[in-house]
């Protein structure tokens, strides 16, 4: 047992914080946030495709890097702390561990080297509206291998061209990759959240798919793949967690209230201690979660599930009460704080609710405690 | 990271199954009892360590020349899982073997540390930390308890004062004590730590009756108890640097509060009738929290092996480990008492015979109050986090640089 990464995820993870401040402070990330026109920033995105980092987990012979996902992982990590306004995860966690997953041999070969290019961004439309997307609510469907439908919010749906469909065919659901270049599809630009990172309305009039997977298995793929972009989003979770309380502890050393720094108050020490106790919480349970899926191990949804949670509690606790440690210059648009209260919420939604994750926790911790 | 053993981990992971089958209790002897409040398992305590100690599982990472196993910390996580399937009886011996024998082998000389390692491991000799007193336990440093060297010149001290909140010490043979040598030093640098014989005719217990029922601590009084200059850890008045030790072994050996966890309250819940008749497990409110107590439980059983392996690399266990007793504790309570309230009008009942599990939910709502409080109480906690780990300024102090006589006192 070895409850830790090794010496060269974390020199990886060094070089990789190291890479990011220098390629995106947040001056570069407020120019997405701040220019409606901008949905993400193209130069990082080249630059990350540079390092290798899009294909870090992709197999050599798909032109990948061939490392494992816990390299991923601390990649994740830093790209949560930077905040980063590229469509990674979309691309990455998202498709890239879809196609691997569940891909044919064909898919694979098409989709993989591209997306390790760069060539590729990719974006899941799942949701259709208001509330958990299920079989009984869901509307698009699939027929004689063309796809209809309105998808939104559709995360980095704007800039994607390559997309990740849920819909019915014959009343079944299944997953299916989607050419958003097709004139067939119409996408408009939604106000979100979390601007860094932009979403749309997809409307697939007859768009030509391809299914990826079983027919009728959609749900079933769709937790895998959840499971694993999970994970992976719970470390960029950490690293935003952990931004926010360094933020919260410099300015807290730093400003001054009746005659000594606000950080020697107990309501602010005891805000901060609890802050590093759900952070460290998040991240314990993250590593389970990396090493259940670096060796896919049974053990993956319960796994992933918990680090969801944790980190998605975490990133927001951390989030809200960095703003509060700031006093009224943390409600202002010129302070970081709010691009890291922006960020925890997409990454809390993007991949459905913490509700529904403990739903899904507690589902199958009842199944292994009947069959105990 | 692997969260899985190695070759050599699933060795010793089977030759201490292997162990444990031939000789763990089957069956639990009287009923769990997370602050050791009752000594009626005593006997069977003792026995379980001395096999423990004899086949080298009592300390596995001591020094095999002190009795342990000259293991990791890996392997003591190993046999703690493995030890956890078995109905053990408690364990009085956590304060001893956590707390006072490691800062007695830090300051003792040889024939002390000969004197009182083996029989501490072998579970014969009990050990309790004496330091909190009526007028302080967060603030250890305010001990009134007195030591003074006796008039005859004969080296010796004698102590008069009282502790309190001694946990085990009416079945203690031993204890360290926090005792004030210099009351016109101000308060950290008058104080000096001894070991005693609890057996001493100096020495009366007499136990305290618990909210929960029990008396596991005790009050201590000290009337002319004479100890040999040898008895001293440390140098005189540098006590405060003595206790330092003790309380961060403390922070390891307190890891977490036990008592009824998650995987007791689902089972609960599938068997206690809900808001519509079917089970109460449906509840979506509790399904939640349930999902939160098994989110905290498992980042906490994960933060202590990173702790481990961070042992095992060498490094310092450090303030962090303080994590474990803030979660822990609030979650039994919590816990507990959602348990207790989805009984209905019958979470009421606080028979064994009656109550669900035996009464563990009752049990651990009436003991999570004091787990709060033992080992550095949540706000202890929150502030050596925010001081110590996140480097936070100290809480302004008015009683540094005064002499300890001249301090105010309140209650
Ligand atoms: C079950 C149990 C077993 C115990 N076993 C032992 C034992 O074996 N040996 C031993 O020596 N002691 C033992 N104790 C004592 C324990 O360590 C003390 O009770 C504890 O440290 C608190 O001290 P106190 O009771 O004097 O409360 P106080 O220190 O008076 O605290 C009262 C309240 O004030 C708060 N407070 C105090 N100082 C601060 C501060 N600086 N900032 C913010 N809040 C503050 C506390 O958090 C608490 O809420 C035990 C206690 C319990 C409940």
């Amino acid at each position: 047992m070895n409850f830790d990464f090794s010496d060269d995820q974390k020199f990886l993870k060094n070089e990789a914080r190291k890479f990011l401040e220098a390629q995106c402070p947040t001056s570069r990330v407020r120019k997405v946030l701040d220019e409606d026109a901008k949905s993400f920033d193209e130069d990082l995105w080249k630059a990350v495709g540079e390092q290798g980092w899009l294909g870090a987990a992709i197999p050599e012979q798909y032109n990948g890097l061939g490392l494992g996902r816990l390299e991923l992982c601390v990649i994740a990590e830093e790209l949560g702390r930077a905040v980063a306004p590229i469509p990674f995860a979309s691309t990455v966690y998202f498709l890239a561990e879809a196609v691997m997953l569940a891909g044919s041999e064909e898919q694979k070969a098409y989709l993989l080297p591209r997306i390790a290019a760069g060539e590729v961004i990719g974006a899941m439309a799942v949701s259709e509206g208001p509330g958990v997307t299920s079989a009984s609510t869901l509307q698009a469907t699939v027929e004689g291998g063309t796809l209809n439908g309105v998808k939104l919010p559709v995360t980095d749906g704007d800039i994607a061209n390559v997309a990740l469909v849920l819909a019915k065919e014959n009343g079944k659901p299944g997953l299916f990759i989607a050419d958003l270049t097709d004139a067939s599809v119409t996408r408009d630009a939604l106000k979100t959240l979390d601007p860094t990172r932009d979403a749309a309305r997809l409307t697939f009039k007859d768009a030509p798919v391809r299914r990826l997977g079983e027919a009728g298995q959609g749900f079933e793929l769709l937790e895998q793949i959840n499971d694993r972009a999970a994970v992976l989003l719970a470390f960029e979770q950490c690293g935003g967690a952990d931004r926010c309380l360094e933020m919260a502890k410099s300015y807290a050393l730093e400003r001054y209230a009746f005659g000594r720094v606000i950080g020697s108050y107990q309501a602010i020490k005891h805000k901060l201690a609890d802050i590093y106790v759900k952070n460290e919480l998040a991240r314990s349970n993250a590593y389970y979660g990396a090493w259940a899926l670096n060796t896919d191990a049974p053990e993956l949804p319960v796994a992933a599930s918990a680090a969801r949670i944790a980190g998605s509690e975490a990133y927001w606790f951390a989030s809200k009460e960095n703003i509060q440690t700031h006093g009224g210059i943390g409600f202002t648009w010129e302070m970081d704080c709010h691009l890291h209260y922006r960020r925890s919420r997409q990454l809390s939604l993007v991949a459905g609710a913490p509700r529904v994750w403990k739903e899904r926790l507690v589902s199958q911790l009842e199944r292994r405690n009947a069959a105990a | 990271m692997d969260f899985k053993d190695t070759p050599e981990e699933a060795a010793y992971r089977q030759q201490v199954r292997e162990w444990l089958a031939a000789n763990a209790p089957k069956k639990r002897e009287g009923d769990p009892d997370p602050l050791g409040e009752s000594s009626d398992g005593l006997a069977a305590s003792k026995a379980w360590q001395a096999k423990k100690a004899a086949a080298g599982y009592a300390c596995i990472t001591w020094p095999k020349e002190w009795g342990g196993q000259g293991g990791n910390p890996i392997q003591q996580v190993i046999f703690g899982q493995e030890e956890s399937a078995f109905p053990t009886p408690g364990n009085p011996f956590q304060i001893g073997l956590g707390m006072c024998v490691p800062t007695v082998m830090t300051f003792a000389d040889e024939d002390t540390k000969k004197r009182f390692v083996g029989p501490a491991i072998r579970g014969e000799e009990i050990w309790c930390q004496l330091f909190s007193e009526p007028s302080g336990g967060s603030d250890v440093a305010g001990a009134r308890t007195r030591a003074e060297r006796a008039p005859d010149g004969s080296g010796d001290w004698i102590i008069n004062g009282q502790k309190v909140w001694t946990t085990g010490a009416q079945f203690s043979d031993f204890g360290i004590v926090i005792c004030r040598t210099n009351p016109d030093a101000p308060k950290h640098k008058g104080m000096t730590m001894f070991w005693i014989d609890m057996k001493d005719p100096g020495v009366e217990v007499r136990p305290i009756h618990q909210m929960s029922g029990g008396s596991g601590f005790n009050e201590v009084f000290f009337t002319d108890l004479r100890v040999k200059d040898s008895q001293r850890l440390g140098a005189v008045d540098d006590g405060w640097r003595v206790s330092l030790v003790t309380l961060m072994n403390e922070r390891l050996a307190v890891g977490g509060a036990s008592g009824a966890g998650w995987s007791a309250f689902l089972e609960s819940a599938r068997q206690t009738p809900g808001l519509d008749g079917g089970a109460a497990i449906k509840d979506q409110a509790l399904r939640e929290k349930l999902a939160d107590w098994y989110v905290q439980a498992e980042g906490l059983k994960h933060t202590r092996n990173r702790t481990m392996t961070a042992l095992s690399k060498g490094e310092t266990p450090g303030p962090e480990s303080s994590i474990g007793k803030i979660i822990s504790a609030v979650q039994m309570q919590e816990l507990a008492n959602s348990a207790v309230e989805m009984l209905d009008q019958y979470g009421i009942i606080n028979d064994p015979s009656l109550a669900p599990l035996r009464g563990a939910f009752q049990a651990s709502l009436m003991s999570a109050p004091g787990m709060r409080i033992a080992g550095g109480t949540d706000e202890i906690l929150r502030n050596i986090i925010a001081e110590r780990v996140l480097g936070l300024p100290g809480d302004i102090r008015v009683d540094k640089d005064v002499a300890f006589k001249d301090l105010p006192t309140g209650r």
